[in-house]
């Protein structure tokens, strides 16, 4: 299907700033659509531009930065709280990244992630402002994540950290299967299930 | 070793657990609304399924709906288009609808409750983060992605991994003028925005069983702002005699089978939390938000942090957001000017916020530079409103009844808050933007929001506690 990622070796984009909710990251005004498609350019929306203007963009904020570019978004603590919205994880994925690195992510963000095969890395404190002061340093600094090793590291140094991610969800980012497939594979099983324990 | 109420539910609803991986977990309900739902069903229709269950889905239209001239048909296109893509959908695919006009229609957190679909034990979801309102029955609920809501739609099921566990106690008695939102904003204060998560959260104490279950309601239903996978609240007599004879409410020998199981939902006095908190009710005063995130909060009596009390790796965070504001550090909160009041939302749009508010403002009127904004969870909340004379009390004070949604919670449809303005709002989230570009947001009790409907400025309705305030 030419969903799955393994390794990403890109520059990377850093958004340094704690506690981004999704509000922050598609506002609720931009949800009126019933596709997935087209909501990377709402992609903080009110951080990117002045009086709701294209025309007036911001121009210290790091997302209007033309020396910044690349599939890697490094995002400071507690990225992605808020709302449940997965429009969030789709205007990320659709400005074209496909991880997403912090220190902290929120549940429901990183389950949304997941199932778009956006790869959410949960670094440590210290490899996150290692991250964030190469790329600001050097907007040319090429970061290398390798899902299947399980690593992240900064090209050019020995800065590397391992991360974790549940085994199954692995399987399913390298191999590009989605858990609905699996789990309408399995709907005798719910079936039965459903025998046993009667709906409460 | 005993057994947490989360893991008896939890168990009770597993069909699989994948080796070294998450569990296969049945739904026992789904509510889904207008916004997070159009995609979920174009993927059903691609793949050429049905819903797997439509008597376990019900739907209501909120999010993006107006306020007032329900009866027409909504002005903006595109929340138009969404509202008519739920209709069409749910016809489709068998699920009932609660959409605009219709007597239960209202924010999907209020009517699972008062309807009785919500009752203990149960494992419930939504595509939106406050499903964690409905954990304060004793369910598991929370809150979902799109893509989720389509695995619900086509299974039934979702792939959940077991959450760290978690019990927050407030013991003791709350202070006259404090009421269940306040608790809730105190442990944010104190937890912060991301305090919870990773983890389900259980609360308990003798504070929280005092509660009503509206009350109990507020409680959970922001446990998502610490960041918590869902809240619950042990079932009681309180949840019992709530749930009895509502619409949907199991009857007859259903209601005594039922009864059976929900007696089984609590915590064992051996079972083992990975983090236990305990708080103390009495030292929770009346609360408000002055930044950006829901655990940014204080006492009404207390200052915005100065600069020496902020965390060091901290400040540029709290700077940024105090410069939203547009307030100072150090400065204290009581007299801050507001310019709109909006008493709403999954949080606080109950009949029994709606009550606090009205014996708080019989007879008086709101100060000539506010706008107020009263909105109804629900059809029902509205119709019980008039029923009690709570219109007429709003009315006679000035504020503007408007009629069920979401609305100014979240600025979807035209209820915005200007940019720059304050607003003092009963709902659950103060983000940069939240209720429109740049509006600046104070979070906090009905208590607090009528008052400053009153006088115009946050204060402090301890001070006028000796009034006959129902809380
Ligand atoms: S009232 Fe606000 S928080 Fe509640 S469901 Fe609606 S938008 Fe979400």
């Amino acid at each position: 299907m030419g969903k799955e990622i393994n390794i990403i070796h890109s520059t990377a984009v850093p958004l340094n700033i704690e506690n981004v909710d999704t509000d922050q990251i598609i506002p609720a005004r931009f949800l009126k659509a019933t596709s997935r498609e087209g909501f990377g350019k709402n992609l903080f929306r009110d951080w990117r531009f002045a009086n709701d203007d294209e025309n007036q963009p911001k121009s210290d904020f790091v997302l209007n930065n033309p020396t910044y570019s690349g599939k890697i978004l490094i995002a400071a603590k507690n990225f992605g709280c808020g709302s449940s919205r997965e429009h969030a994880a789709w205007a990320i994925k659709d400005a074209g990244f496909d991880v997403v690195v912090s220190s902290f992510f929120a549940d429901i963000f990183k389950n949304n992630a997941l199932n778009n095969f956006l790869l959410p890395v949960t670094v440590s404190d210290d490899f996150l402002q290692k991250l964030f002061a190469a790329a600001e340093k050097d907007p040319s600094v090429v970061i290398e994540v390798n899902l299947q090793e399980q690593s992240i590291s900064i090209a050019g140094t020995s800065d590397r950290e391992n991360f974790d991610i549940n085994s199954y969800k692995k399987t399913c980012l390298l191999n590009g299967y989605d858990d609905i497939d699996y789990l309408i594979s399995m709907r005798e099983e719910i079936e039965a299930f459903e025998k046993q324990n009667v709906p409460a | 070793m005993g057994k947490t109420l989360f893991e008896k539910i939890w168990e009770r609803h597993v069909v699989k657990t994948i080796d070294g991986g998450p569990s296969v977990l049945y739904i026992d309900k789904h509510f889904i609304h207008e916004v997070t739902s159009p995609q979920a069903f174009n993927g059903l229709n691609k793949r050429g399924i049905k819903v797997f269950r439509p008597q376990q889905v019900v739907a209501t239209a909120d999010h993006n709906v107006p306020t007032l001239n329900q009866h027409l048909p909504i002005q903006e296109e595109l929340s138009r288009r969404q509202v008519e893509a739920l209709h069409k959908n749910c016809a489709e695919h068998g699920i009932e609808l609660y959409g605009l006009g219709h007597r239960y229609q209202g924010i999907v957190h209020v009517i699972g409750p008062e309807l009785g679909i919500t009752q203990p034990g149960m494992t419930i979801v939504c595509g939106d983060s406050h499903t964690s309102t409905h954990g304060a029955f004793g369910s598991i609920a929370f809150g979902i992605g799109t893509s989720e809501v389509e695995m619900v739609m086509a299974t039934q099921c979702l792939m959940q991994s077991m959450p760290k566990l978690m019990r927050i106690n407030i013991e003791g008695k709350l202070k006259p003028g404090v009421v269940s939102k306040d608790i809730v904003l105190y442990i944010l204060s104190k937890i912060t925005a991301s305090g919870a998560t990773g983890y389900a959260v259980e609360f308990a104490g003798s504070a929280i069983r005092e509660l009503s279950m509206e009350a109990r309601m507020t409680i959970c239903n922001m446990s998502i702002e610490m960041g918590a996978r869902c809240g619950m609240i042990a079932p009681d007599v309180t949840t019992i005699n709530y749930i009895k004879g509502r619409e949907f409410a199991p009857k007859g020998e259903e209601w005594n089978e039922q009864l059976k199981y929900w007696k089984s939902l609590f915590t064992d006095s051996d079972a083992v939390f990975d983090k236990e908190i305990t708080l103390v009710a009495e030292d929770i005063e009346p609360m408000i938000t002055y930044g950006t995130n829901p655990g940014m909060g204080i006492g009404v009596s207390g200052h915005v942090p100065a600069l020496n009390e902020v965390e060091e790796n901290e400040k540029v965070s709290f700077q940024k957001s105090i410069n939203y504001m547009g307030l100072q550090a150090g400065a204290p909160i009581k007299g801050q000017k507001v310019d709109y009041v909006f008493i709403g939302s999954c949080t606080n749009s109950r009949i029994e916020d709606l009550r606090m508010v009205a014996s708080f403002v019989k007879g008086k009127q709101k100060a000539s530079d506010v706008e107020v904004w009263v909105v109804p969870g629900s059809k029902q909340v509205e119709k019980q409103a008039k029923e009690e004379g709570i219109d007429r009390v709003f009315e006679e004070a000035g504020f503007l009844l408007r009629q069920p949604g979401c609305s100014a919670c979240l600025g979807m449809n035209e209820d915005k808050i200007p940019a720059g303005k304050y607003c003092i709002s009963t709902s659950n989230r103060n983000f940069e933007g939240r209720q429109g570009p740049n509006a600046r947001t104070f979070l906090a009790s009905p208590l607090t929001a009528a008052l400053a409907a009153i006088t115009g400025k946050v204060g402090d309705v301890r001070e006028y506690y000796h009034e006959n305030v129902e809380m």
